[in-house]
């Protein structure tokens, strides 16, 4: 598995693709700690570029990676190894160069202007929100042959996790105002996993906001050692489970 | 010439009348209550190292009382240690262990009553139920202490320092741990508190009620329970103080409720849940702060009027101001804002377009807390950035018309 998985890797360094990524990261990052006059502000801004531009790249990257490589797969079928193992290996490929881009380009510059609380954890979610992604694209390319369609599937996906559920869960939140919500908002937060990674870099950014709010739920909750444990077990489950789904089509799908 | 000789004669005359009387455990003057029998006013009692078990001593001569050595003078957790009523009293290098708790009266480890010129130098007061207790004095000066207490629930912890219906005080130097209020004044005016650190204090590190004309400076404010308190006051001059995590959902930094003519120069805001939370004030200058990383730099209430912030740097607060309507009185210019997004085309270092410090999220965050779940979020970014083009629900006078481009130099 991990010699088709090299494979994968090579090919997609060799597209070049992945290397203005990382390029592209690298600049914005570092012109963001070098222009800004204070590192938080620099940090928020890479906030948003973790919860935006990094899942639409990982989606639309993982989807358009499947499709282009669906020859490779077919020919990888007539060999005597199993549909998991080549899915898997095909995944395992995206996901790494991904989240190794980001690394090289996000995590470097944060390692050296802001090696902090806040710093590692925007890496964890950036780490964490690319590999959701790569396995959501997954399961939307398995799901249908057309290439358009995959990548149209893989884009309302984007648009529903950063907007679209956002503005649902407001919604929620302003009609249901009188009954106690701060129980349901561990639930309303695991429903989307880009909620979850921006609270779990909000403890640490904005802790002292964190705590004036009238219960202290989030403190008290995403702050334990048992709501840190919850972050990343369902982003974990974010992970694994789209992925499992991805197999148990492909398992059974007639290419 | 015959007239200075006889001064400096008599002055001589004088400073050998004052005795020194020693206290030591194993000699015939072997508690503080001897030694003051037979002490009459200047004298000094030198009080060497030992425990002194002598339940409550009260002091009505004008002594100086200095402990050599590890002086502890311990109130078994029943009395109340020493009762100070004479002026001109000075107490100095002497430990004071578990006084008692009374709910009846005020018990503490020092007692000062209807006294002036008392000197409270150099102590360490543990486990007391109030520490220091000043009441209707005047030109008291408690410098250097260490007062460290255990917190029990608010009602059965007194205050560090408690001045009630004092002038002239000094408070210096001192740090105060685990009581109540760290500082707490009352009725007290003209009177400076100065270089002191106040932590941990279950309530407030420093609480000022109907006291005039004080100020304080240089102070350390950190981790109350809810931060400072200044109450029903007027022309309070806060400077150089930190106020600092002050966490909670009822902490701030600074609370002012009916102040006026204060003011606030110099001071650090730092990690605070609120910096300063402002009700019913007037007239205050709010010059020269530094507001960084707190959850809400300021909150004003619309009960506020004339008070002027100018000159502060707004650096990495998650919300710069809030307020709980849109009327505003007050008047917010030339500071700087982090948040800032304007432009400087005449290059003269202030922006060309006025800053909104309320953002339309922290309005909604007043009304329906559970929708912090969303702060820093896309969409609520598109809320915030449309309500910054066409202002509807915040207040369209809050506004900074000459915000800085550059932080100020603090």
């Amino acid at each position: 598995m991990l010699k088709l998985s090299r494979y994968v890797l090579y090919d997609i360094v060799r597209s070049k693709i992945i290397i203005a990524y990382t390029l592209f990261l690298f600049l914005v990052s570092f012109s963001l700690f070098q222009l800004e006059e204070n590192e938080s502000k620099a940090i928020l801004s890479l906030l948003n570029i973790i919860l935006i531009v990094l899942p639409l790249v990982s989606i639309v990257f993982s989807t358009i990676h499947y499709y282009n490589s669906y020859e490779f797969i077919e020919l990888m079928l007539s060999q005597p190894l199993s549909r998991k193992r080549i899915l898997l290996s095909e995944f395992f490929g995206v996901a790494m160069s991904l989240s190794g881009a980001f690394f090289v380009g996000v995590g470097i510059p944060v390692l050296i202007f802001s090696f902090n609380s806040v710093g590692l954890s925007l890496l964890f979610t950036g780490v964490m929100l690319t590999i959701i992604f790569a396995s959501l694209a997954f399961l939307a390319s398995v799901l249908s042959r057309d290439k358009a369609k995959g990548i149209g599937v893989t884009l309302l996906l984007w648009f529903y996790f950063t907007l679209i559920y956002d503005g649902l869960v407001l919604m929620i939140l302003f009609s249901f105002s009188d009954y106690p919500l701060e129980k349901i908002i561990p639930v309303l937060s695991a429903l989307n996993p880009v909620d979850l990674g921006r609270i779990f870099i909000m403890l640490k950014m904005d802790v002292s906001a964190l705590m004036g709010v009238t219960s202290a739920m989030y403190q008290d909750f995403f702050g334990s050692f048992i709501g840190v444990l919850f972050t990343v077990g369902v982003m974990a489950l974010w992970a694994i489970i789209p992925l499992r789904f991805a197999l148990l089509v492909f398992n059974k799908k007639d290419i | 010439m015959r007239l200075l000789l006889l001064i400096l004669l008599s002055t001589f005359w004088l400073q050998s009348l004052s005795r020194n009387i020693t206290v030591a455990p194993n000699s015939s003057v072997n508690t503080l209550t001897k030694g003051l029998s037979i002490a009459s006013n200047g004298d000094t009692i030198t009080v060497k190292s030992g425990t002194y078990k002598d339940g409550n001593t009260v002091v009505t001569k004008s002594v100086t009382i200095i402990g050599e050595g590890n002086v502890i003078f311990d109130g078994e957790d029943k009395y109340e240690i020493l009762t100070i009523s004479a002026s001109g009293v000075v107490i100095k290098n002497i430990t004071f262990n578990s006084a008692g708790y009374s709910a009846l009266k005020d018990f503490a480890a020092i007692k000062i009553i209807d006294a002036s010129k008392v000197i409270i130098e150099s102590n360490r007061i543990n486990n007391a139920y109030f520490a220091i207790h000043v009441s209707n004095s005047s030109s008291v000066t408690i410098r250097n202490n260490t007062l460290f207490g255990t917190p029990k629930s608010e009602q059965l912890t007194g205050n560090g320092i408690h001045l009630w219906k004092c002038n002239n005080a000094l408070i210096e130097n001192n740090r105060c741990t685990g009581y109540r209020d760290g500082i707490y004044f009352e009725f007290v005016g003209n009177s400076v508190i100065r270089n002191n650190w106040s932590e941990k204090n279950l309530r407030y590190g420093l609480h000022f009620m109907f006291s005039n004309d004080d100020s304080y400076f240089g102070n350390t404010f950190k981790n109350n329970g809810a931060g400072v308190a200044v109450m029903y006051s007027k022309r309070v001059k806060m400077e150089n103080n930190h106020f600092q995590e002050n966490w909670g959902p009822s902490a701030y930094g600074l609370l002012l409720k009916d102040i006026a003519d204060s003011h606030i120069n110099g001071n650090t805001f730092l990690k605070n849940t609120v910096g300063i939370h402002m009700e019913g004030s007037s007239r205050i200058d709010i010059q020269k702060n530094i507001f960084k990383s707190n959850g809400w730099a300021v909150k004003i209430q619309a009960s506020c009027d004339d008070n002027n912030f100018h000159q502060n740097n707004f650096i990495g607060n998650s919300f710069d101001v809030g307020t709980n309507g849109t009327m505003v009185l007050n008047k917010f210019d030339n500071n700087y804002w982090d948040k800032y997004e304007g432009y400087d085309l005449n290059k003269d270092g202030i922006g060309d377009v006025p800053y909104h410090p309320v953002s339309l999220y922290s309005m909604i965050i007043e009304q329906n807390p559970s929708t912090l779940m969303l702060f820093r979020s896309f969409t609520v970014q598109l809320l915030d950035k449309a309500e910054k083009m066409i202002p509807g629900a915040t207040p369209e006078n809050l506004i900074d018309n000459k915000p800085l481009m550059k932080s100020l130099k603090l």
